[in-house]
């Protein structure tokens, strides 16, 4: 009676499927019944979904409710305008209408500059570690490290590296015979500072989850491809990319996300300058929201953020799983 | 995984460039201890690896429980914080995402519908909302502002869900058979097996927890009750000019991670690979 592989299912079963609990099943009718009372599971559940409740569910619905008032937190008087502060999002001349799309901008504007860094460098790094040679788990190690620490070292470090008078980074400049750069005070070099901090920061990550991608790929593969004679190129492109596709649709959308979510490194780095243009459509939201109470505005801008955001992740699934191709004439 | 190959001089290549690269993580690490032990002066004279006087000065001040920037203080909110939503939220994690995978009750599709829902969520759109509803709790500029509302999050729920959904249903059944009640094959049979993505989840919690900025950052005021990253970018704009106090602080905020890290290094990097590829 080997009805464990059959029932269970591998690590890919799917969580939304059914699944017969506490039924038995007819190869099981011999065995006794698994008993439990119908609040045994709730008591389970309760901590988490007390909590869950509490700071998911009710604040997902209350923020839209915040998001149809003027909801000023100084004032008591919070009147309800229904999608006024949306249509404010979107009408020239309202009080947030530039700032607000200046913000997203940077926000897009750092998506932009950041992925291709974030997913080229780390894939090539991890074709790197993909090899069996002494001290590989130091340098494994080594990359990764930058990546557990908080972003408030990162933000201070990297403030210090490049800083203009006394930063190391100038001190090379100018040891090589190059003029110092002004790294956070002008453009485009505070988006580059910005950018390499992020990049040495998390690209560990990106790496790991590569690199264990790569070990999924089967090696006989790769032995059948250079018995038909392709090059390494060839191999890349016919074997490890559609090998690594569901890693690669993972990142993609991981990394986006996150460089959307792009909040510390201008907070502590540039403070939103020169001029605001590292100042991202987070900050903007929490300037507003929280340092000048305008809640409804805020949540506003949360909502139509997390909008675009679901819009974007979709359209990377789209594009990273082939969807595309599927419509094209082949 | 091949083997390198190649002859001595592309070998030798490789490990140049390899070395090269790992430089390029560890020189800045190296330059910021070696600055928070040089004076104000020397910093901005000298971008040298080794300080030529090192001196402590740039410690001793942070060294206090009170002032301006209580840094002991900081560091111990942040080992509060941190190890208090780990341990909690990994619990409670564990004991929903086992009753979501081993037991079949209405409600239960409900449930998980919402869980999955809220997965796609980014966590900004709950900044405001939830300050209205900490606040309204009484616990805004408390610890407990930063260490409940993580314990709803959904992800840890989905992750060891999908872990226990694996095991085999034999395992309870024989514990059943044995007499043990639901908790007994919670916590003695289930919790054995989980072991691997429980310290997953226990890493991935603490580090969020210790490294989270933007809701700390809001959400206290008083200076005594900040964390260690929400204290940090205050300490260095206090005293902008002074560079190696900033290093100094990023040390001490930076020594607990790094030694965890190298202490269980390959678990961690091991746990992170589980994600990706789960994911």
């Amino acid at each position: 009676m080997s009805t464990a592989t059959s029932n269970v299912g591998g690590p890919e079963t799917r969580l939304g499927a059914a699944r017969p609990g506490g039924q038995a099943r007819p190869d099981h009718v011999d065995r006794p019944v698994r008993r439990f009372g119908w609040y045994t599971p709730w008591l389970f559940l309760g901590p988490f979904l007390v909590f869950f409740v509490t700071f998911v569910i009710y604040p997902a619905i209350n923020g839209v409710w915040i998001s149809l008032h003027n909801y000023d937190y100084n004032f008591d008087y919070r009147p309800w305008v229904g999608l006024q502060n949306y249509i404010d999002l979107f009408t020239p001349g309202s009080r947030d209408f530039s700032l607000w799309w200046q913000s997203l901008g940077n926000t897009g504007v750092f998506v932009l500059i950041s992925v291709v860094p974030l997913i080229v460098i780390p894939m090539t790094m991890a074709l790197a570690l993909n090899r069996r040679f002494p001290g590989r788990t130091v340098f494994r190690a080594i990359f990764f490290m930058p990546y557990v620490l908080s972003v408030s070292v990162i933000g201070l470090l990297w403030r210090y590296l490049l800083d203009a008078q006394a930063g190391p980074v100038n001190a090379i400049l100018k040891g090589i015979g190059l003029a110092p750069i002004s790294w956070l005070q002008t453009q485009p070099a505070a988006w580059v500072s910005i950018l390499v901090a992020t990049v040495w920061w998390t690209i560990g990550f990106n790496t790991i989850v590569f690199l264990a991608g790569l070990q999924n790929v089967p090696s006989e593969h790769y032995e059948a491809a250079s018995l038909d004679g392709a090059d390494r190129w060839q191999q890349f492109w016919h074997i490890t990319v559609p090998g690594l596709r569901p890693v690669i649709i993972f990142i993609v959308i991981t990394t986006v996300l996150a460089s959307a979510n792009l909040f510390g490194q201008p907070y502590i780095m540039t403070t939103g300058g020169p001029a605001n243009s590292t100042r991202t459509a987070i900050m903007y939201i929490a300037e507003s929201g929280l340092k000048q109470s305008r809640m409804g505005m805020a949540a506003a801008m949360g909502y139509l953020l997390g909008l675009i955001l679901v819009i974007v992740s979709i359209v990377n699934f789209w594009l990273t799983s082939g969807g595309w191709k599927r419509k094209g004439s082949r | 995984m091949n083997a390198l190959k190649g002859s001595l001089g592309s070998r030798t290549f490789f490990y140049a460039g390899m070395t090269l690269l790992a430089l390029v993580f560890v020189l800045p690490l190296l330059s910021m201890v070696s600055t928070s032990f040089k004076t104000v002066y020397e910093s901005q004279t000298s971008a040298s690896l080794l300080p030529e006087n090192p001196t402590l000065e740039n410690y001793l001040p942070l060294f206090t429980w009170t002032g301006s920037s209580p840094v002991m203080r900081w560091f111990f909110n942040s080992v509060v914080v941190s190890t208090t939503a780990t341990a909690l939220g990994v619990s409670f994690a564990a004991m929903a995402a086992f009753a979501l995978a081993r037991f079949s009750f209405p409600g239960r599709k409900i449930v998980f519908g919402c869980l999955v829902a809220t997965l796609f969520v980014p966590g900004f759109v709950f900044l405001i909302p939830n300050y209205i509803t900490v606040d309204s709790l009484g616990l805004l500029d408390t610890l407990f502002a930063l260490i409940l509302p993580g314990l709803g999050g959904a992800f840890g729920v989905f992750f060891l869900a999908g872990f226990f959904l694996g095991l085999p249903r034999e395992l309870e059944e024989a514990a059943s058979i044995d007499g043990a009640n639901q908790w007994r094959i919670f916590a003695s049979v289930m919790l054995p097996q989980a072991q691997g993505a429980i310290s997953t989840l226990c890493v991935l919690t603490f580090l969020g927890a210790w490294n989270d900025l933007l809701w700390p950052t809001y959400v206290l005021f008083s200076q005594e009750n900040l964390t260690l990253t929400a204290g940090l970018p205050l300490l260095q704009s206090a005293n902008a000019s002074n560079l190696p106090l900033a290093m100094a602080g990023s040390v001490i905020s930076a020594v607990p991670t790094l030694v965890v890290f190298v202490l269980a290094q390959r678990k961690i990097v091991e746990s992170v690979a589980n994600v990706g590829l789960k994911g």
